[in-house]
C-alpha cells in the first residue's frame, strides 16, 4: 500500500499556452497589430482564476484564443493535452471543445436566442444533437443549478440583466463543459445581478469542479479567486494568489488597475507611520486589523 | 412603455383552439380560406357563418375584439361593396337614375363579397394569429415545412430568422426608446414639424440604432457558435409536436363542413353567377 502513499496527485492541466502570440491585421499589410506576445500560461482542472486587466491588454483577445473562436498567429495551445492545430482537426474536434470550453459574454441579450426561457436554455443540448428526453433533463438541471427554475416559461425580456444573464449561464451549463470562461460577464449588471451572478460562478467551482476562468475588472471579485493573473500588453505582468498579486501594488497600478480599496487604506493608514498588516483583502479583514490596533494602543496606555 | 408590448396579436388562452396542434391549425386554416370560396349557395354562406360564429365562441375571444380585427380592412370592405353594387350587369333594376343603375343581383353580389372577406379575415385570425402563440407558429410552420429541405429549401434557416426576430423585436424597441430619450436629453425634437420635419427628426435615432443592431448580430452569432449551432443538420428539439385526439376531431369537423358546403351547393342556386 506504499504507491497510494507515495502517488502525488498532479493537478490536470486543461489549458496550456506556450509561446501564445495573436496579432490582429491592420489595414497597411506589412504592419501588424499585436495583441498578445510570447504568453505563457496553465490552468488547473478545477481552479477559479480571476484574469485582470484594463481596456485593450489583450484579456478579453486570450478568452476568445482559448474557446477557439480565435486562432492563434504564433505559439502553442493545448486544451485538455490536446495541441490545437486547425490543419488537422476536423470540425467535430473543434465543437467538441467548444462545448467542453463555455463562455459567458457581457451583453446577456446579446446571448438569448429564444423567446421562451427553457427553450433558450435547451438551445445549446439541440445543436449538440441530444435526444429529447434527456435535453428536458439538462434543461431542468440547469435551470435549477442557476435558480431561475421558477422562471422557465418567462420570456427573457420580462427579466432583469442579472436574471438574464443567469440564463445565459444555465444554456452554458447545459452544455455539461469543463470549464466556463466569463467574459466580463458581471460588467454590465447592478450590484444585487452581479452578486447573483458571483455566487452562482462560486457555486458552479465549488459543487461541481467547474474550472471558472472570470475576465473581469472588479477587484471584489477578483480577491474571490484562488488565482488571479494581471495581463499587461499582451503579456502576464503578475500570478498568483489574490494576496500575492495585490501585495505588488506598483505593478498593478502600471498595469492600469487599481488594487482593492480595504488594501488602499491599509497602505495609506501605513504610509502615516501606523503599522498595520498590508495584505487586507477584505473589509472585515482591514476592520479586524484596525480593531487589533487600536485596542493593542489601549492596553499600551 | 414597449415593456409590456404583445407580439402578433395572440391572445394566450386554455381553449380547445389554443390547444390544437400548430400544425393541424396551419393546415385547416388553408382548408378553411378554400371553404369560404367554394360556399356559393345561401344555405352554404350560412353553414360557414355559423361555423365562424361558433369557433369564436369556443375560442373564449370576445365579439368585440374579433370585430376591431376588422378595422384594417374597413376601407378595402367599403370600397368592394360600392364597386359590386355600381358595376354590374344584373337584371333586375330597383333604382335608376342618370347613369346610375342599381340592381338586386348587385346587391346580392355586394353582400356576399363582403360577407366573404369577413369570413376570410375572422376565421384566419381566430384560428391562427389570436389563439396561436408566434413562437408555436413558427414550430409548426418548420416541422410541416421540414420535407421541402430535402429539395435543398433552408427551412430551419428561415424559422431560425423567425424565432429571433420575434425573440429581439422587444428588445428593439426598448432600445429605440433608451436613444429616444437620450437625444431628446440633447436637445431633439420629435413632435413638431410637418410629417418631413418629423421623418428627418427620426435619422438620428434610426442611425445609431442600425450600428448597434449589426453589433448585436455580431456578438450574437459569436455567441451561438460557443453553444455548438451550426445549422439545422444534427440538431434534435426538447418539445416534439404530437397530434391528440383533439386535432383529429377538428380535422373531422372541417371534413364534415367541407362535404356539407358541397351538398349545399349542389342542392340549392348559386348566390353570385
Amino acid at each position: 500500500m506504499m504507491t497510494a502513499e507515495w502517488s502525488i496527485t498532479v493537478a490536470e492541466i486543461v489549458i496550456k499556452a506556450e509561446n501564445l502570440c495573436f496579432s490582429y491585421e491592420s489595414e497597411n499589410p506589412n504592419e501588424q497589430l499585436p495583441v498578445l506576445e510570447n504568453l505563457n500560461l496553465e490552468i488547473e482542472k478545477g481552479s477559479f482564476v480571476a484574469v485582470l486587466g484594463h481596456n485593450g491588454s489583450g484579456k478579453s483577445t486570450l478568452a476568445k484564443l482559448f474557446n477557439l473562436i480565435l486562432t492563434p498567429t504564433g505559439g502553442n495551445l493545448y486544451l485538455f493535452g490536446k495541441k490545437i492545430d486547425e490543419e488537422t482537426m476536423t470540425e467535430d474536434e473543434f465543437f467538441e471543445l467548444r462545448r467542453r470550453i463555455g463562455m459567458v459574454f457581457q451583453n446577456p441579450d446579446n446571448q438569448l436566442v429564444a423567446t421562451i426561457v427553457e427553450e433558450d436554455v435547451a438551445f445549446g443540448p439541440e445543436n449538440l444533437g441530444i435526444p429529447t428526453e434527456k435535453i428536458r433533463k439538462r434543461v431542468d438541471d440547469a435551470l435549477e443549478i442557476v435558480g431561475m427554475t421558477a422562471f422557465a416559461k418567462h420570456s427573457p425580456h420580462q427579466l432583469s440583466g442579472g436574471q438574464k444573464q443567469r440564463i445565459a449561464i444555465a444554456g452554458i451549463i447545459a452544455l455539461r463543459p469543463d470549464v466556463i470562461i466569463f467574459d466580463e460577464s458581471t460588467a454590465m449588471l447592478d450590484p444585487r445581478g452581479r452578486s447573483d451572478v458571483l455566487a452562482t460562478i462560486e457555486k458552479l467551482n465549488r459543487d461541481f469542479g467547474t474550472t471558472i476562468l472570470h475576465i473581469t475588472h472588479y477587484m471584489e471579485e477578483a480577491i474571490r479567486a484562488d488565482r488571479v493573473i494581471v495581463v499587461d500588453k499582451g503579456k502576464i505582468a503578475l500570478d498568483g494568489t489574490p494576496r500575492e498579486v495585490f501585495s505588488h501594488v506598483a505593478t498593478v497600478k502600471a498595469a492600469g488597475l487599481d488594487v482593492p480599496q480595504v488594501t488602499e487604506l491599509m497602505l495609506a493608514i501605513n504610509r502615516d507611520g501606523i503599522e498595520l498588516p498590508k495584505d487586507a483583502l477584505s473589509w472585515e479583514e482591514g476592520a479586524d486589523a484596525i480593531e487589533a490596533y487600536i485596542l493593542k494602543r489601549k492596553t499600551e496606555k | 412603455m414597449f415593456k409590456d408590448i404583445t407580439l402578433g396579436q395572440y391572445f394566450p388562452g386554455n381553449s380547445f383552439l389554443h390547444k390544437l396542434d400548430p400544425r393541424m391549425k396551419l393546415v385547416l386554416a388553408v382548408f378553411y380560406i378554400v371553404l369560404i370560396f367554394l360556399a356559393k349557395s345561401a344555405p352554404a354562406y350560412a353553414l360557414v357563418f355559423l361555423f365562424t360564429v361558433l369557433l369564436i365562441a369556443v375560442s373564449g375571444i370576445s365579439f368585440i375584439t374579433v370585430l376591431k380585427s376588422l378595422k384594417p380592412i374597413f376601407l378595402v370592405l367599403i370600397f368592394t361593396t360600392l364597386i359590386n353594387i355600381f358595376w354590374n350587369n344584373g337584371t333586375t333594376v330597383l333604382f335608376e337614375w342618370k347613369f346610375i343603375v342599381i340592381t338586386l343581383e348587385g346587391i346580392i353580389r355586394a353582400i356576399t363579397m363582403a360577407l366573404r372577406i369577413i369570413l376570410l379575415m375572422v376565421s384566419t385570425s381566430v384560428i391562427l394569429m389570436y389563439t396561436t402563440s408566434p413562437i408555436a407558429l413558427t414550430d409548426g410552420l418548420e416541422q410541416l415545412l421540414s420535407p421541402l429541405a430535402k429539395i435543398k429549401i433552408p427551412v430551419h434557416t428561415f424559422a431560425m430568422m423567425m424565432t429571433m426576430a420575434l425573440r429581439f423585436i422587444p428588445t428593439l424597441l426598448e432600445e429605440t426608446q433608451k436613444i429616444i430619450n437620450a437625444q431628446k436629453a440633447r436637445g431633439a425634437d420629435f413632435d413638431s414639424g410637418n410629417i418631413i420635419t418629423k421623418a428627418k427628426a427620426l435619422i438620428p435615432v434610426l442611425i445609431p440604432l442600425l450600428i448597434s443592431q449589426f453589433r448585436r448580430a455580431e456578438e450574437l452569432a459569436t455567441a451561438m457558435e460557443c453553444r455548438c449551432y451550426r445549422g439545422g443538420g444534427g440538431r434534435t428539439r426538447m418539445t416534439i409536436l404530437h397530434f391528440s385526439v383533439r386535432d383529429f376531431i377538428s380535422a373531422g369537423l372541417v371534413l364534415a363542413l367541407f362535404a356539407g358546403i358541397l351538398l349545399l351547393n349542389f342542392y340549392f342556386p348559386a348566390l353570385i353567377k
